[in-house]
């Protein structure tokens, strides 16, 4: 795995709990990739922009209000649109279990809830970018 | 002071004991069983020794530190009383859904035995957008209530007469908007202006470092607060304008002494403020309130209030010159810490509060909220509020917290603590007035730094089992994730469609010319620097939007942009 990977970690909406993202994106930064952080507030059609501008392999996407479904739905949708099925949809909060399927529909490859440890999403863009890898 | 007890706090008379005690019983002690762990640390970081002595407070002068309850500096609380005289307010805030909603919460609530009430709004109430706007609709009731015009208002507060029962309000950036809109509803009761108790969070500095619910740039912004600290002093006497707010600096990773620090420098900057703009100091500080953290470390909580109270009663008195004895004093608000909480076996989350309840409670809180053990997931469902509010009720009523004043006073290590937690507090306020100020340090990002540093070392020390946390690294269960069914809590899916008709609605039987008169007032005050509040005032009773009032400030001051910083 020689290619840097490249994170864009966002906060959609108007949630502005960011203590999560923030620490997800600095222990991305510490683990070696380069990290593109929005800040708070963007819209769906902004952070998609911006993972398309950026390059990016990874999108971690963090919502804290209740209004995850809807911006997973659309955001989904957007990287489809853009043709950025491939990259790395990532997404983070407080998440009721019963969503998890849901989310995963809209395109989401993996929902980390309350309790992960840094650790654990880092390995699992890394087990991610080995396959990718291998795949071709 | 007697001869003896003197004695017993000179530290120089224990010195030889407590080295005859290291060099024999705990040498002895050590040689056989060495500690749990080589350093002791408080949640934020503070080293803890072994035990204290005399010695540890060697410096702390009686009369001058602790001193009297109701006295200056007000270390032991800000009532000679205190609980012996009345309780703590049982303050739980509630918010979702519809004004209708959140009006049915409150009236369970206080008939559960709640004495206050506060209110969480929606995230478009909070950064003043209507329900209608495009980017509102996925958050319309969902975090707390939605509020477009004073028409929700009215419905919010129906049936609760607002000169008995103190509401808060937790809203900070069009905290005008609704200032004036519980004014309005105040009047309609038949309350008169002198009679209205209530408080506004309205603390926009901890905005930009923490809560991240701005609007405007920090300079207008700030000045906005002093508006509604003035008006407020003149036309609703009793109602606190601000609640300058610790507890979001916390939540959002800060430790015990940074949110002291950042607290009381937002607290001093808007009384300076004020008194810039030419009004007296004793017009304003008496009313301005505060909103700590009570987080899981017992001591340090404790500590922390402590040194909160000292610490502003010698601001506001030595720094601002305030020479009325209700402008030392730093009456607070508290609530248990959100981010203490697991969302691994929620039953864990009911001891938690109560630890932290009474923390708040050894350290001469003014009012309290507890959280429900759901609140990792979710607003609380009935049970598990009700819970929460026994939880008060038991600390008060069985425990014997509440029949005694301050009993922490004189133990060596809350004593040590306090001035530990003060002495990093002013430093930090010393590091903040070279930076250039509190406005400066936030716009900067200098503070947003500072905090994201401890909360990024609090998660490695998480992560690595340094720092145990039951459910979560330690005592692991494999658990469904998902809520007994007495526990579910869900907003009703049509809320937003119904509180847009509701908005629409009041669009259509208002008077707009009434509307646009007022809302062209707004934005003539704003541009001249002339207090906005009265005529913010005018355009909520003439049921402009809190978007539409909110659209013309914004025309005035502009949108802020924040800094990433992580």
């Amino acid at each position: 795995m020689n290619k840097i990977l490249r994170a864009v970690v966002a906060k959609p909406g108007m949630d502005g709990h960011d203590r999560g993202a923030k620490i997800v994106a600095r222990a991305l930064r510490d683990a070696g990739m380069e990290v593109i952080y929005t800040g708070i507030f963007q819209t769906s059609e902004a952070i998609v922009e911006t993972v398309l501008q950026e390059d990016a392999d990874i999108l971690g996407i963090s919502i804290l209000s209740g209004a995850h479904l809807h911006y997973a739905e659309e955001i989904g949708r957007l990287l489809r649109e853009s043709g950025l099925e491939e990259v790395l949809f990532l997404l983070g909060g407080t998440v009721p279990k019963e969503h998890v399927e849901q989310l995963k529909a809209y395109g989401v490859a993996e929902v980390f809830g309350p309790g992960t440890h840094t650790d654990e999403i880092v390995q699992y863009i890394r087990n991610w970018a080995a396959a990718r890898e291998k795949d071709g | 002071m007697s001869e003896r007890a003197k004695a017993g706090l000179d530290g120089k008379t224990t010195q030889d004991g407590r080295q005859r005690w290291k060099d024999g019983a705990l040498a002895d002690s050590l040689s056989r069983y060495s500690r749990r762990r080589e350093t002791f640390q408080t949640i934020s970081g503070l080293p803890i020794a072994d035990i204290y002595t005399p010695e540890d407070v060697a410096e702390v002068d009686f009369e001058r530190d602790i001193g009297y309850p109701g006295e200056y500096p007000f270390t032991r609380g800000v009532h000679a009383t205190m609980y012996r005289g009345r309780l703590w307010t049982i303050r739980q805030v509630a918010g979702f859904g519809t004004a209708e909603d959140t009006n049915r919460r409150y009236k369970y609530l206080l008939a559960h035995g709640e004495t206050g009430l506060s209110t969480d709004f929606d995230l478009p109430t909070l950064l003043g957008r209507d329900s209608d706007h495009p980017f509102a609709r996925a958050e319309v009731g969902k975090i707390g209530v939605a509020i477009d015009t004073l028409r929700d208002a009215e419905i919010l507060w129906d049936g609760i007469p607002l000169d008995e029962i103190s509401a808060s309000m937790t809203i900070t950036a069009p905290a005008a908007v609704l200032i004036a809109m519980y004014e309005a509803v105040a009047a309609r009761q038949g309350v008169t202006g002198s009679q209205i108790t209530g408080t506004a969070q309205n603390d926009i500095l901890k905005e930009y470092t923490a809560q991240n619910e701005y609007i405007f740039p920090p300079e207008p912004a700030v000045q906005l607060v002093v508006d509604t600290m003035e008006y407020c002093a003149r036309t609703m006497p009793r109602f606190n304008p601000v609640s300058v707010s610790g507890y979001h600096i916390r939540e959002a990773g800060a430790t015990a002494a940074q949110e002291l620090a950042f607290t009381l420098a937002a607290g001093f900057t808007y009384a300076r403020e004020a008194v810039r703009r030419g009004l007296d100091i004793d017009f304003v500080a008496p009313r301005i309130s505060f909103f700590f953290d009570l987080h899981i470390d017992f001591f340090e909580e404790i500590a922390k209030l402590r040194a909160a109270r000292r610490m502003w009663a010698r601001m506001m008195r030595e720094k601002l010159a305030a020479r009325d004895p209700r402008s030392w004093k730093l009456r607070t608000h508290c609530q248990t810490a959100g981010v203490s909480l697991t969302a691994q076996q929620i039953e864990n989350n009911i001891v938690r509060t109560t630890i932290e309840a009474m923390a708040g409670v050894l350290g001469g809180t003014q009012s309290l909220h507890t959280n429900s053990m759901d609140e990792a997931y979710q607003i609380p469902s009935e049970k598990a509020i009700k819970i929460a509010v026994r939880t008060q009720q038991i600390i008060a009523a069985e425990s014997g917290l509440a029949d005694v004043v301050d009993p922490l006073a004189g133990s060596y290590y809350v004593e040590s603590l306090t001035n530990r937690l003060e002495e990093e507090a002013w430093d930090l306020l010393r590091q903040i007035e070279d930076v250039g100020g509190m406005i400066r340090a936030v716009d900067i990002g200098w503070v947003q730094r500072q905090i994201a540093d401890s909360s990024y070392t609090f998660q490695r020390q998480v992560e690595s089992g340094e720092r145990a946390i039951i459910g979560v690294n330690e005592y692991v269960e494999e658990e469904s994730g998902e809520l007994s069914p007495d526990l579910f809590f869900q907003v009703d899916p049509e809320v937003t469609e119904r509180q847009i008709a509701r908005l629409n609605q009041v669009r259509a039987q208002r008077d707009d010319r009434a509307v646009r008169s007022a809302l062209s007032e707004v934005r003539h005050a704003a541009a001249n620097g002339r207090n906005v509040m009265p005529a913010i005032s005018e355009a909520v009773r003439a049921y402009a939007s809190i978007g539409e009032i909110c659209d013309v400030l914004r025309e005035v001051f502009g949108e802020y942009r924040a800094p990433a910083i992580y």
